[in-house]
């Protein structure tokens, strides 16, 4: 008898390897009409070592700005803990996390209204500076120009022009600016490319790799399109009505899908080639049901085409499907290997 | 569906549903004419999608409504000819226009919240176009809206009738606009970038529900984008635009088979690939668009284009079609399968192995 649990574990959490983030049971509610809530992250573990890029995926609505909202404390989550180094950030006082927002930052997807519209870009870029208290005015001045510098955006037009002036694309470059400058650890980057156009996109992907390079940054960066995310990623969590469906390295998510979801994404992404025929029997049925009362067992069971009775009633767990390749699904597309057999074996799709 | 067989050229017996001759739209400004679209020539069949693509800014919008006759009369002025069915358009009144938008053309928009009445129940928007154009008593209306929204795949359209659109997703949305974009039968729909603000599976729902659509209405289709990845399984051609001419057009196989613009090409290698592996760095080129005021002689996109040479910036290249094939169009001096082309193509190459072997990612792409 398998006795159904409130998440869907832990087993693919690394402690060992000292990761900078790690997120455990995270879950963010809001309160709803009729004193119901909704679940927009439940139960949610994932956690990133120094360096990596996480590529967090999933469709509108299913909790990726929330799970950021809640990592930077706001607001705060419901429950669950994010441990950032060796400091639990949900147990901080408000003075103790604020000498903590430095390591964190975040980009949003709205790259125009995300700034202040009244003030100079370059202002914009120096605030977190002020707001923390960092520097004096003239390493200040030489830190934002640096950062205007890097992100490609020239520093005498900064101080001249407010944000509606800019392009998104240009916006968006000033928002990375404006991230990078307090020196942050990680940077939460929620669609900071689906508001712009292929070319655009390209340069801010680009410029993202290079930022991170250059100032030593750990990512999570929010998308619903797989391909953008396989680009810039090392690890891939596919998120699902709040929850995490499939999490493991970019390559292996993208070459051996091991849940339905994902490759139900995969084959959403319009291939750049007229001589692959689109195959709308491929493409994923329906909308997202809602988080008030999120479906039982499974939550991706009512549009799940592999579903079986055990998917509406028992919640499934992750397990491994290969070196750091984890899925949740009763009826995965490989087949799940012992952990001890899991390094090195190359694993074969069951049919 | 693209295929083969299907027919490029004018069907025997049956003249193009649109004909857009040497169209051009300029918008007064401070600072000069904003020339917006400029001698845009297009021709679109029954049963045909045609795809825009450009980026940002590259006029696809604005072409979009000056064929439909949405352009504000005060700052706007149109020169050309749109001949829809045989008669030319482009000096309709309003009234005239009115009387077309609906029954003979339509147009979705890329943020489905503006289309629609935020106060008005989604039914009504749809029963009350019916009882206008079509003179449908109120049943009739009522019936024949359920069963639109049933065929846009609305699940119970019966109760989803009397929601506002603020109740719906934005997928949801997009599937009511065009429930009331098709209600009256239009014969062309425009669709501007209906997908952009949607996530991958639900762009993926709604172009195969405008696929489905146009195929049993026969209806033509304009389908704009800047991702040629959305058109390329389902146009049937396709014209890039840059700076608000087309740069490049041709058949959808035929474009991506052997394509002649730079500026294609670019569009093209910009989309992260999936067969790539991660951190594979996307060729991006630089800068943006140029100001529409007051264009210089050359190449619009010589500022940006890697094969620029001299001419580029001196005289514009005007648009030609390629050797033995009249329906491939394009415009440029050194297309990207030329001699001289090829030759900065292999330096650039060589450049970047360099740089690679260095260890330096060098930061081009600004
Ligand atoms: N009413 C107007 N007055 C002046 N200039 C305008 C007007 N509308 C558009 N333009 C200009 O015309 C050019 C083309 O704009 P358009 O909206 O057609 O681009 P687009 O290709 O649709 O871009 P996007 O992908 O951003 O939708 C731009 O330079 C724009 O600033
Ligand atoms: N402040 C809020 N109040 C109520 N519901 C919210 C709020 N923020 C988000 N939600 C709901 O939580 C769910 C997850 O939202 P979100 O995290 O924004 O998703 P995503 O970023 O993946 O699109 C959605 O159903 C959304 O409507
Ligand atoms: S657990 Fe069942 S419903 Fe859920 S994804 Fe797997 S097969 Fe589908
Ligand atoms: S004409 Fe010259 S600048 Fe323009 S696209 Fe061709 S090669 Fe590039
Ligand atoms: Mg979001
Ligand atoms: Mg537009």
């Amino acid at each position: 008898m398998v006795i159904p649990m409130a998440g869907s574990g832990t087993s693919h959490l690394r402690p060992s390897e000292k990761p900078l983030l790690t997120v455990e049971n995270l879950t963010v509610e809001f309160p709803a009409r009729r004193r119901k809530v909704v679940s927009a992250v439940s139960n949610l573990s994932f956690d990133l070592l120094p360096g990596e890029t996480l590529g967090l995926v999933g469709e509108s609505g299913c909790g990726k700005s929330s799970t950021g909202k809640a990592i930077i404390q706001l607001p705060p989550p419901t429950s669950g803990t994010v441990t950032l180094g060796n400091t639990e950030l949900t147990a901080l006082s408000g003075k103790e996390l604020r000498q903590q927002r430095t390591r964190l930052q975040m980009i949003f997807q709205d790259p125009i209204s995300s700034l202040n519209p009244r003030k100079n870009v370059f202002d914009i870029v120096e605030e977190p500076l002020r707001i923390w208290n960092l520097g004096d005015a003239e390493e200040r001045d030489r830190r934002v120009t640096e950062c205007l510098h890097a992100v490609g955006v020239d520093v005498d037009g900064a101080r001249e022009r407010k944000p509606h002036e800019f392009s998104g694309g240009q916006c968006q470059r000033i928002s990375i600016a404006r991230a990078v400058v307090t020196e942050p650890e990680l940077i939460i980057c929620d669609e900071p490319v689906s508001a712009l156009d292929v070319l655009v996109q390209a340069q801010i992907l680009n410029l993202l790799e290079e930022m991170k390079q250059r100032f030593g940054l750990t990512l999570v960066f929010v998308a619903h399109d797989l391909a953008v995310v396989k680009n810039i990623s090392d690890r891939v969590a596919v998120m699902y009505l709040g929850k995490i469906c499939e999490i493991g390295p970019s390559e292996a998510i993208f070459s051996n899908p091991a849940h339905p979801y994902t490759e139900a994404l995969l084959n959403a992404i319009p291939v750049p080639d007229p001589s692959v025929q689109v195959d709308s029997s491929d493409h994923l049925r329906g909308d997202l049901p809602s988080p008030i009362d999120p479906p039982a067992g499974c939550r991706f069971h009512t549009r799940c085409e592999r579903a079986t009775d055990v998917c509406s009633r028992v919640e499934p767990q992750m397990a491994p499907v290969g070196n750091g390749h984890y899925v949740a699904c009763h009826h995965p597309l490989i087949t799940p290997v012992e952990i001890s057999r899991s390094v090195g074996t190359t694993v074969t799709p069951t049919d | 569906m693209t295929s083969e067989e299907t027919p490029v050229g004018t069907l025997p017996g049956t003249g193009a549903l649109l004909d857009v001759r040497d169209l051009s739209t300029r918008f007064d400004s401070p600072r000069g004419a904003v020339r917006a679209v400029s001698n845009v020539s297009l021709s679109l069949e029954r049963g045909q999608t045609l795809g825009i693509v450009g980026e940002s800014g590259s006029g696809k919008s604005v072409l979009s409504r000056t064929i439909m006759g949405l352009l504000p009369r005060s700052t706007a002025s149109v020169t050309g000819e749109i001949i829809f069915e045989g008669e030319d358009i482009s000096g309709f009144s309003d009234d005239q226009y009115r009387q077309f938008w609906g029954t003979e053309m339509a147009m979705i928009f890329q943020d489905p919240m503006t289309a629609l009445n935020p106060v008005m129940k989604i039914g009504k928007q749809i029963t009350e176009s019916l009882r206008r154009h079509m003179g449908m008593d109120r049943t009739t209306a009522h019936d024949t809206a359920v069963e639109l929204l049933r065929s846009v795949r609305i699940p119970e359209p019966a109760k989803r009738f009397d929601v506002y659109p603020h109740q719906l997703s934005g997928g949801m949305r997009q599937r009511v606009v065009i429930a009331v974009a098709l209600a009256c039968g239009p014969r062309l729909l425009l669709a501007d970038e209906p997908t952009t603000a949607l996530d991958v599976t639900i762009q993926a729902q709604i172009l195969d529900l405008l696929e489905d659509q146009q195929r049993e209405r026969y209806m033509a289709m304009i389908l704009v984008t800047h991702d040629l990845g959305v058109v390329a399984g389902r146009a049937h051609k396709i014209a890039v635009m840059y700076a608000g001419r087309i740069v490049e057009s041709a058949p959808t196989r035929k474009l991506f088979a052997d394509m002649k613009m730079p500026y294609t090409e670019a569009l093209m290698s910009a989309i992260p690939r999936l067969d790539a592996p991660p951190h594979t760095k996307l060729s991006a080129i630089r800068g943006r668009p140029p100001q529409l005021v007051n264009p210089g002689p050359g190449c619009a996109f010589a500022p940006r284009c890697p094969y620029a040479r001299d001419l580029c910036s001196e005289e514009r290249p005007v648009l030609r079609p390629v050797e033995d094939d009249p329906d491939h169009l394009f415009a440029c001096h050194y297309p990207v399968d030329s001699a001289e082309s090829i030759e900065i193509k292999d330096h650039l190459r060589a450049e970047q192995m360099v740089a690679e072997a260095a260890g330096g990612g060098d930061s081009d792409g600004w």
